[in-house]
């Protein structure tokens, strides 16, 4: 039985890190219509600079919050200079960031090389935490925390600024926002750099539990399309659902069926699109 | 037996009801014009006829079999054509080759992998006189991009007119087009032979007028008034909507 | 003028292996010709069904799995031929009903998806693909008793099946049915309104890509006598869809021309440069950004652009950029979602 609650433990935690992940994804896939295939290059970034910074002397959390913050001015580079450039062409967007996502990756494994880095668990949050009479490491604990904590900010933000109002309008009808006199191209860049953000900072604090290495933006990827598949594009309770669903699928799935995980992992993603093309919280089409 | 016939048709969008319990009647033969002011549901309701749009309620005749179920992409089989507010046609084609294409629509050659449709010498022949028909056959080899917007809606008649439709369906063709244009226009539809049933939209009264039969008035997605031309034109409704308010 | 042309390359190819020095370079061929039928296979969905596949390598992955796997269970070649182009089919028909659920960029990602499960099967089940290891099989068909074995007569081989393809090819763009397929990729709503059944035509097209990839496949199985998941990965089915763009969809030469650059490209570059994939991605930026209807059109244009040296050109900007437009064509208005139905047509 406690083989099956670590299991879920560890599915709560990486649905936690999925949905910092997709977040992003989701809402610049939603606003600016690119899906963007950068994003996992981005965690992985983030996660690699992180190590030089912590080697250099940074603690673990403003390495965290600085890995992310180099991911964020990449990623509004990319937008604002090779993006923006190609607006309106979704497809070049889409094949852009996929050359994007290969000169990264060879350019991480130029710089750091191709052994795997452990990230360490920062110390605060070594070992096992009590919860109900039953023992949790207490990091796992903490990124499901930050995860919900970043789930409700960014909530806060959509639903209560004015900037997640513009970001919300640009969403529902691009063209109509820019009539009523929102700068939608700065939404973009200032949306995309806090995707780029939120990838780069997971990659950073899921770093000590799933390593860095090649090859991990890869893995990541197609993770972060199902969940925005499976919860609807633009809507941040679908990848907080998709998160969970596809976090519990994901380590499930390889604990029980090793060889079919990724059939697993895939298959009811096509299930909804082939049920519900819009995603469980999508918009319907038109 | 009417040639086109909507019963209560209903269509909404969100809480917008574009088109309110729409019924009407057109003959074999007749000339029907469609007018009403913006937003009055018009260009739905010849969505609804050709399928493109679903409608909530209501149904759809073409000469008395019922054609609200059959997919949108059936109803040219059967016998409708349309033509369209805003030019759709294929730019990087010629004349003769978008006609080409609407023949080929309604042809079983349109599944033939292995045939050279540039050797279809009877299906080209057939294209280039409909393009005879609206005065076009001397433009038949051009790039349909390196036409005037004129030539162009007559290339959408002429797209319409290849498919032998029994209900053909004009949506505003005379927007945009100077005067003389539009007397080309004109004189081409009013030479539609009476095998072709004809309905309207429009919204140039001058030109339109000369062309109707019957009218139907449309207004917030209803039929508000309908008659001949002269009953329609001395209607106090009509003066309403388009004078009055 | 044309056919002197084409005369004069079909003599030149197929007496390629006694010009070309070295087993080297007549292998390059032969990986430039099976390559070349991958990307026209791709081009038919991309090129002339507007329809941009980033799964294609989930395809052309099948095909040369399932001749491995049926190789090794002790089949002849014919039998092998058959069976992996019969499941490639089946396989490009499950990938087309589930794409299809998607318009525009819902059907790139779709692709991805599929084409990441074929990957994720390939390197996981073990069981099935022997995983990381790959499958590797031993000998070439001996088709009426002339061994492919050595590198010129797989040449000759992989020549003739090129040439079918850009053959039919040819006899399919200039067909009734490639007209459809063209139609649904420049004005679907329109193709449907004047009769045509836009879905159907695209699932055909799709079957005839996928058709293509498996040959291909296959003669890549044949040509490395191994097939690793490495040739299923997402990085695979980019470097297809590379060849096609970078030489441009509107022409049969287009992929052609595309499948030697990036060929040529890797086996040279590899030989001085050990960051291909840097490279690979670089190309594609430099090209969807500054050249997007393709390394053929793109360089003609640029090269009228330099020959008028330093007078503005004539007709204006930089002609139709064919990846823009048509991409904003092929992506609809406003709201290109994941997975809109297909044929819902808006109001």
């Amino acid at each position: 039985m406690s083989v099956w609650l670590v299991l879920a433990v560890n599915s709560v935690t990486f649905g936690g890190l999925l949905f910092l992940l997709s977040a992003g994804f989701s809402l610049v896939f939603g606003l600016m219509k690119i899906p963007n295939l950068t994003h996992g290059s981005f965690f992985m970034l983030g996660a690699y600079l992180a190590t030089s910074l912590i080697a250099w002397g940074f603690d673990f959390w403003t390495a965290a919050v600085v890995g992310g913050l180099l991911v964020a001015v990449f990623g509004g580079i990319v937008e604002r200079f090779i993006l923006r450039r190609l607006a309106g062409a979704e497809l070049a967007q889409v094949l852009v960031t996929l050359g994007l996502s290969f000169m990264v990756a060879d350019v991480c494994l130029l710089v750091w090389t191709g052994d795997p880095i452990r990230i360490d668990t920062p110390a605060a949050l070594r070992g096992a935490t009590s919860l109900l009479g039953v023992g949790f490491p207490t990091y796992r604990l903490a990124v499901s925390l930050i995860a919900v904590v970043f789930a409700a900010g960014l909530w806060a933000l959509l639903d209560r600024t004015r900037l997640g109002a513009m970001i919300r309008a640009g969403v529902d009808d691009a063209d109509m926002a820019r009539v009523t006199g929102i700068r939608v191209s700065r939404l973009f860049t200032i949306v995309f750099c806090l995707g780029a953000w939120l990838a780069g900072f997971a990659g950073v604090i899921g770093g000590p539990i799933l390593s860095v290495y090649p090859g991990l933006d890869g893995e990541m990827l197609p993770l972060a399309l199902v969940v925005v598949i499976l919860g609807g594009s633009g809507s941040l309770l679908g990848s907080l659902v998709g998160s969970f669903v596809v976090g519990f699928l994901y380590n499930f799935g390889q604990a029980m069926f090793p060889e079919l995980a990724y059939v697993v992992l895939f298959l009811p993603m096509l299930i909804v699109l082939v049920v519900r093309p819009q995603g469980l919280f999508g918009r319907p089409a038109a | 037996m009417s040639a086109l016939a909507v019963r209560d048709l209903d269509k909404s969008f969100g809480g917008l009801r574009v088109t309110a319990g729409v019924s009407l009647a057109v003959e074999p033969g007749e000339r029907r014009l469609i007018i009403g002011p913006n937003g009055a549901g018009k260009t739905t309701l010849f969505n609804l006829i050709t399928g493109e749009l679903a409608p909530d309620r209501g149904a759809i005749t073409l000469f008395d079999r019922d054609i609200t179920r059959v997919p949108s992409r059936r109803r040219p089989h059967l016998g409708i054509a349309r033509t369209y507010q805003i030019i759709t046609l294929f730019p990087r084609d010629t004349l003769v080759r978008n006609v080409t294409l609407s023949l080929l629509g309604l042809s079983p050659l349109r599944w033939n992998p292995l045939a050279r449709l540039d050797g279809q010498r009877a299906l080209i022949g057939r294209a280039r006189e409909v393009l005879a028909r609206v005065a076009l056959d001397h433009l038949a080899d051009r790039p349909l991009g390196q036409t005037s917007y004129g030539e162009r809606r007559r290339v959408e008649i002429a797209m319409a007119l290849a498919q032998h439709p029994r209900v053909l369906l004009l949506d505003e063709p005379f927007a945009g087009l100077s005067i003389e244009e539009r007397r080309d226009v004109l004189r081409l539809v009013t030479g539609i032979p009476r095998d072709v049933t004809i309905v309207m939209i429009e919204h140039d009264m001058d030109v339109a007028l000369d062309f109707a039969e019957r009218i139907s008035v449309l207004h917030f997605g209803e039929v508000v008034v309908e008659g001949t031309r002269a009953e329609v034109v001395a209607h106090p409704r009509t003066r309403e909507i388009y004078l009055g308010e | 003028m044309k056919g002197i042309a084409l005369g004069a390359a079909l003599v030149a190819l197929a007496t390629l292996p006694l010009w070309v020095s070295g087993t080297f370079y007549v292998n390059i061929a032969s990986q430039i010709l099976f390559y070349a039928v991958f990307a026209l296979g791709v081009n038919v969905l991309a090129g002339y069904a507007g329809l941009v596949s980033l799964g294609h390598a989930g395809l052309f992955g099948i095909a040369a799995y399932t001749g491995g796997k049926v190789l090794g269970a002790g089949y002849g070649h014919l039998t092998v031929a058959a069976a992996a182009i019969a499941v490639t089919l089946c396989a490009s028909a499950v990938f087309a009903v589930l794409a299809l659920r998607g318009t525009g960029l819902g059907f790139v990602m779709i692709t991805v998806a599929l084409g990441q499960i074929v990957w994720g099967v390939a390197y996981r089940w073990i069981g099935l693909t022997n995983g990381d290891n790959g499958v590797t099989i031993s000998g070439r068909p001996a088709p009426f008793g002339l061994s492919l074995a050595s590198p010129r007569a797989f040449y000759w081989a992989t020549l003739l099946v090129f040439l079918l393809a850009v053959a039919s090819m040819a006899v399919f763009v200039a067909s009734p049915f490639g007209a459809s397929v063209r139609g649904t990729r420049d004005q679907p709503r329109r193709m449907n309104a004047l009769g045509y059944n836009v879905w159907m035509i695209r699932f055909l097209a799709f079957l005839l890509s996928g058709l293509w990839s498996g040959m291909a496949g296959l003669l890549f199985l044949y040509y490395n006598q191994f097939v690793s998941p490495q040739a299923v990965a997402l990085t695979a089915s980019a470097e297809a869809l590379l060849m096609v763009i970078s030489g441009g969809t509107a022409t049969l030469l287009g992929p052609i021309a595309g499948a030697a650059l990036v060929v040529v490209m890797k086996n040279v570059a590899s030989a001085y440069i050990e960051r291909w994939n840097f490279v690979l991605g670089a190309i594609f930026v430099v090209i969807v950004v500054f050249m997007p209807e393709g390394l053929v059109p793109g360089t003609v244009r640029l090269a009228r652009w330099a020959g008028t040296a330093w007078r503005p050109p004539a007709g204006g900007s930089r002609g139709a950029p064919r990846l823009r437009r048509g991409a904003a064509e092929r992506m609809g208005g406003v709201g290109g979602h994941v997975g809109a139905p297909h044929n819902n047509i808006e109001p």
